[in-house]
C-alpha cells in the first residue's frame, strides 16, 4: 500500500531503534505515557515495543474513546434502542460494551433495532431512509470525532429532518491529562501526544504539559515508525534536559489545528459542567452536549432517559488501568473472569483498549534486554 | 523492569493460559450474531452445548467432516448452510458457495467429493430469474467439482422469513488412501503452507453490501479446493499431516483451532502471507485484519519439513494454488498459541477472534 508500507519498513525500524539505544541513559528506567488508544493498539499489533530496550517503558493513557464510557450512558443508550419504533445506531466496538444489565448487542438480540455505522452520516442517512421511525445516534469520542458528528448534525437541522437525534458523548482530551499529572500516584517521564485529535486541536492545547509539568510531549502518527521516532524525540529531549511540544505528525497536525472543524464544533456543542468518566470519576469541563441552538435534535431531550449513575463493578481496575497506575494483566479479573469475549470493564472491549490490545495481541512472554 | 515483576506477570500469564484450555461453557442468554461469526462464541456454542448433548467420537474431533467405516470403505460425511446476503457478488453467488463450500469440506479431510444433496428454502416472492440463475450456478459448480446432485428437498416460507433463499447441502466424500490427515499428527518443525492470497472473499461480501461506499476490484475465491488437495497428497502423502479450509473467521482462525486442538505453537511470518492490494487496502481503511477475513477457496496445509518444498511446488502448479506460499511452521512453545512475526519486526498473539470483525473507530 503506497503511502502505508513507508511507514511500517522494518529496515528504518531498526536504524530508529539503535538512534532510541543511543539517546537511552544506562541504568535508567524511562515511563512513557501514549495518551492515545490508537497508539496502544498500533504498539501490540505491530509488536513496536520489541524494538525498545527493556528500561524504556510504555504506560498505555485515557485517549480510548470506548473506554472511557460509563456504565450509566450504556444503560441510557439501551433504554433509547428500546424506545418503540427506534432505529438506534452507534459505532461497532460501543455494541458490546456492557451496561449495568447487559450490552447493546444483547439489546438487539432481544429485539431492538441496533445498527453498527462508520460514520454519523450513515445514520443520518438511514433517518432519511425510515422517515417514519425515530433514529438515534450514539456519538462517542473526543475532538477526532466530534467535528463530523457536528457537520451531521448542522445537515439534519439545515435539511430539516425531524427523525433523527443524537445522544452526544463526546468528551475533550486536555482534562484528562490535566487530572492524569495532578494524580499522585504516577510518575511519567513523557507523553506521545494524541495523533488525530491534534489534528484537529493543533499543537497548542498540549502546551501545558511542558509549561506546568515539565514533561515533554511529542504528538505523533499511528505508524510503527511514527511512533518510534515519537519515543527517539522525547528521549532527546529529556537527554538535552529540555521539555517541549513537539510534533512528529507534521504531514497531519498542523500548530494551530483545523480552524474549520473547531468552528463547527463550537456552533453544535458546549461544555457540560462535568461529565462522568469510566473508572476516573467526573471531571469538570470535560464533556460535550449540544447546544440551545440543536437541542430539538438532542435524544437525551426528546427522549426520557434513565439518567442513573452506575458505579463501575468492584472488581473492575479500569480506572487505575486507563491512568496507567497499572499494567493491564495487574488487575484483578484480568484474563480470567474479564475477557474480549465477555468484557467487566471497557479496556477489554475496544481493540484500542490497553486490556484487549495486551489480550488480544501481547499475552506471552517477552525478553527484552536492559541497557 | 525488575525481574520479580516480569515473573508475576509470566505467572498470571499461566494462570489464564490454563483457563483458556479449559472447554468452554455455553452460558448465553440469547443467541447473537456473534455466535455465527467463527470465532469463541461459535467455539463456545459447539464446544460448550452441541458436543456436549451430541458428542460421538468423531464429532469431538470437531473436523470439517466427520468420517464414517462401512464394511470396510471410508467414508467422510458433511454439511452446511449458506445463508450469505446479497446472494450474488462479484466472483460467484450463493449457489457456488452451496456446492464449493461442501465440497472443500470433503477435501481437507482428506475425502475425493462424490455426491451432494441439495435443501432449498426460498422466500415468497423470490424472482423465478433469480431461482433460476442460482439453480445453473449449481449445476455448474457441481460440475466443476465432478460431484453429483443425488437428493433434494424445497420448502417456501413468508415473505420477510428468509433473504431470498437459503440452502443447505450435505456431502458425502471418499476417503482417499493416500490421506493420513489428523491434528493429532502435527509436529514442531512442520511447515505451514497456504494456498494464495487472504480475505478475498470477506472482503468482496462486504463491499458488496454497499455499506462502506467503498469500490474495489475485490472478487470472491470460492472454488472446489480438491484439485490442490489431489495434488499435495500426490507428492507428500502420508507428510501432509493436517488440512482445513480457511473459511469463516479466516485463516487465524483455523490456526488457532488447530494449536489449541493439538496443544502445539505455531510461528506466523506475516510478511509472507500473500494478500492482494485491493484487499489490503479496504482491510486497512476499515480496521480489519485480513487474516481474520474468509475465504472460500483457500487452505492451510500442514506438511513434514522435508516435503514441504515439493508440497508447496504441487500447490503452486494446481489450479487455484498459483500464489502458495510458506507463511510459518510448528513450534512446541507456547503451546495452544499462535505467535506472529510482525513485517516490522515485532512479535505479537494472533488470538481467535471475538464477536464480528468490528472497526476500530479512530
Amino acid at each position: 500500500m503506497k503511502y502505508v508500507d513507508e511507514f511500517r519498513d522494518a529496515g528504518i525500524g531498526r536504524v530508529l531503534s539503535g538512534e532510541i539505544l543511543a539517546a537511552v541513559e544506562p541504568g535508567r528506567h524511562y515511563k512513557v505515557m501514549e495518551v492515545c488508544g490508537g497508539h496502544t493498539h498500533s504498539i501490540y499489533k505491530y509488536g513496536v515495543d520489541d524494538l525498545l530496550p527493556a528500561n524504556v517503558e510504555l504506560v498505555h493513557g485515557p485517549g480510548c474513546p470506548v473506554c472511557v464510557i460509563p456504565m450509566g450512558r450504556v444503560d441510557d443508550g439501551i433504554a433509547l434502542a428500546h424506545e418503540p419504533g427506534a432505529i438506534f445506531t452507534c459505532f461497532g466496538d460501543m455494541m458490546r460494551v456492557p451496561g449495568s444489565r447487559g450490552t447493546l448487542l444483547e439489546a438487539k438480540a432481544e429485539g431492538a433495532d441496533v445498527r453498527m455505522v462508520y460514520s454519523p452520516l450513515d445514520a443520518l442517512r438511514i433517518a432519511k431512509a425510515n422517515p417514519d421511525r425515530e433514529t438515534i445516534f450514539f456519538a462517542i469520542g473526543f475532538e477526532t470525532t466530534a467535528p463530523s458528528t457536528a457537520l451531521t448534525l448542522m445537515r439534519a437541522k439545515a435539511e430539516g429532518v425531524k427523525n433523527f437525534t443524537v445522544m452526544c458523548n463526546h468528551v475533550t482530551i486536555v482534562p484528562p491529562l490535566r487530572a492524569l499529572l495532578e494524580s499522585p500516584d504516577l510518575r511519567l517521564d513523557g507523553f506521545i501526544g494524541p495523533g488525530h485529535v491534534s489534528t484537529v486541536v493543533g499543537a497548542r492545547p498540549f502546551a501545558f504539559i511542558p509549561a506546568q509539568y515539565e514533561k515533554p510531549c511529542v504528538i505523533a502518527g499511528f505508524e510503527p515508525l511514527d511512533i518510534l521516532q515519537a519515543i527517539h524525540m522525547i528521549l532527546v529531549q529529556l537527554a538535552e534536559g529540555r521539555c517541549e511540544v513537539e510534533n512528529q505528525y507534521t504531514r497531519v497536525v498542523p500548530y494551530e489545528g483545523n480552524r474549520k472543524a473547531l468552528e463547527v464544533m463550537a456552533e453544535v456543542f458546549e461544555l457540560r459542567p462535568h461529565f462522568e468518566w469510566r473508572g476516573l470519576g467526573f471531571i469538570s469541563q470535560s464533556g460535550l452536549k449540544l447546544s440551545a441552538r440543536y437541542a430539538e435534535l438532542d435524544a437525551e431531550l426528546r427522549f426520557s432517559v434513565p439518567g442513573v449513575r452506575v458505579a463501575d463493578p468492584k472488581a473492575c481496575q479500569c480506572g487505575e488501568v486507563l491512568k496507567g497506575v497499572i499494567k493491564p494483566w495487574e488487575c484483578k479479573v484480568f484474563g480470567t473472569a474479564c475477557t474480549p469475549e465477555r468484557p467487566i470493564g471497557t479496556c477489554m472491549v475496544s481493540s484500542e483498549g490497553a486490556c484487549a490490545a495486551y489480550y488480544n495481541y501481547g499475552r506471552f512472554a517477552r525478553e527484552r534486554e536492559v541497557v | 523492569m525488575p525481574p520479580e515483576v516480569s515473573d508475576r506477570e509470566q505467572r498470571i500469564l499461566g494462570i489464564i493460559e490454563t483457563a483458556r484450555a479449559k472447554r468452554a461453557k455455553f452460558r448465553d442468554e440469547r443467541i447473537t450474531m456473534a455466535h455465527g461469526a467463527g470465532g469463541k462464541a461459535t467455539q463456545t456454542l459447539i464446544e460448550g452445548l452441541l458436543v456436549p448433548a451430541l458428542g460421538s467420537g468423531t464429532l469431538e474431533e470437531l473436523g470439517d467432516a466427520g468420517t464414517v467405516t462401512i464394511d470396510g470403505l471410508g467414508l467422510a460425511l458433511t454439511t452446511d448452510s449458506f445463508v450469505v446476503r446479497p446472494i450474488r457478488f462479484p466472483g460467484g453467488s450463493i449457489g457456488d458457495l452451496a456446492v464449493n463450500g461442501t465440497v472443500n469440506d470433503l477435501a481437507v479431510a482428506g475425502a475425493r467429493p462424490m455426491a451432494l444433496t441439495l435443501s432449498l428454502v426460498l422466500e415468497e416472492g423470490l424472482g423465478a430469474d433469480v431461482l433460476r440463475a442460482e439453480v445453473e450456478a449449481i449445476a455448474r459448480a457441481a460440475g466443476e467439482a465432478g460431484v453429483e446432485i443425488v437428493a433434494g428437498d424445497t420448502k417456501v416460507v413468508e415473505r420477510g422469513h428468509a433473504d431470498d433463499m437459503y440452502i443447505c447441502t450435505t456431502g458425502l466424500g471418499r476417503l482417499d488412501d493416500r490421506a493420513t490427515l489428523s491434528p493429532a499428527g502435527l509436529r514442531p518443525g512442520d511447515r505451514i503452507l497456504l494456498s494464495g492470497p487472504v480475505g478475498d472473499h470477506g472482503m468482496a461480501i462486504m463491499l458488496a453490501r454497499g455499506e462502506f461506499e467503498l469500490d474495489a476490484p475485490i472478487v470472491s475465491d470460492t472454488r472446489s479446493l480438491w484439485p490442490l488437495v489431489d495434488a499435495l497428497l500426490d507428492v507428500a502423502g502420508p507428510s501432509v499431516r493436517c488440512l482445513r479450509d480457511a473459511t469463516r473467521g479466516g485463516v487465524a482462525s483455523v490456526l488457532n483451532e488447530l494449536a489449541r486442538a493439538s496443544g502445539v505453537a505455531m510461528l506466523v511470518r506475516e510478511g509472507e502471507v500473500p494478500v492482494a492490494a485491493a484487499v489490503a487496502g479496504a482491510a486497512e481503511i476499515l480496521g480489519i485484519d485480513p487474516m481474520y477475513v474468509a475465504n472460500e477457496g483457500k487452505l492451510v496445509a500442514f506438511v513434514a519439513p522435508e516435503h514441504a518444498d515439493a508440497a508447496l511446488a504441487a500447490m503452486r502448479a494446481a489450479p487455484g494454488g498459483e500464489q502458495a506460499a510458506e507463511i510459518g511452521e510448528v513450534r512446541t512453545e507456547p503451546p495452544g498459541m499462535v505467535l506472529v512475526e510482525t513485517a516490522f519486526g515485532g512479535r505479537r498473539v494472533m488470538d481467535q477472534l471475538v464477536g464480528d470483525p468490528l472497526p476500530r473507530i479512530c
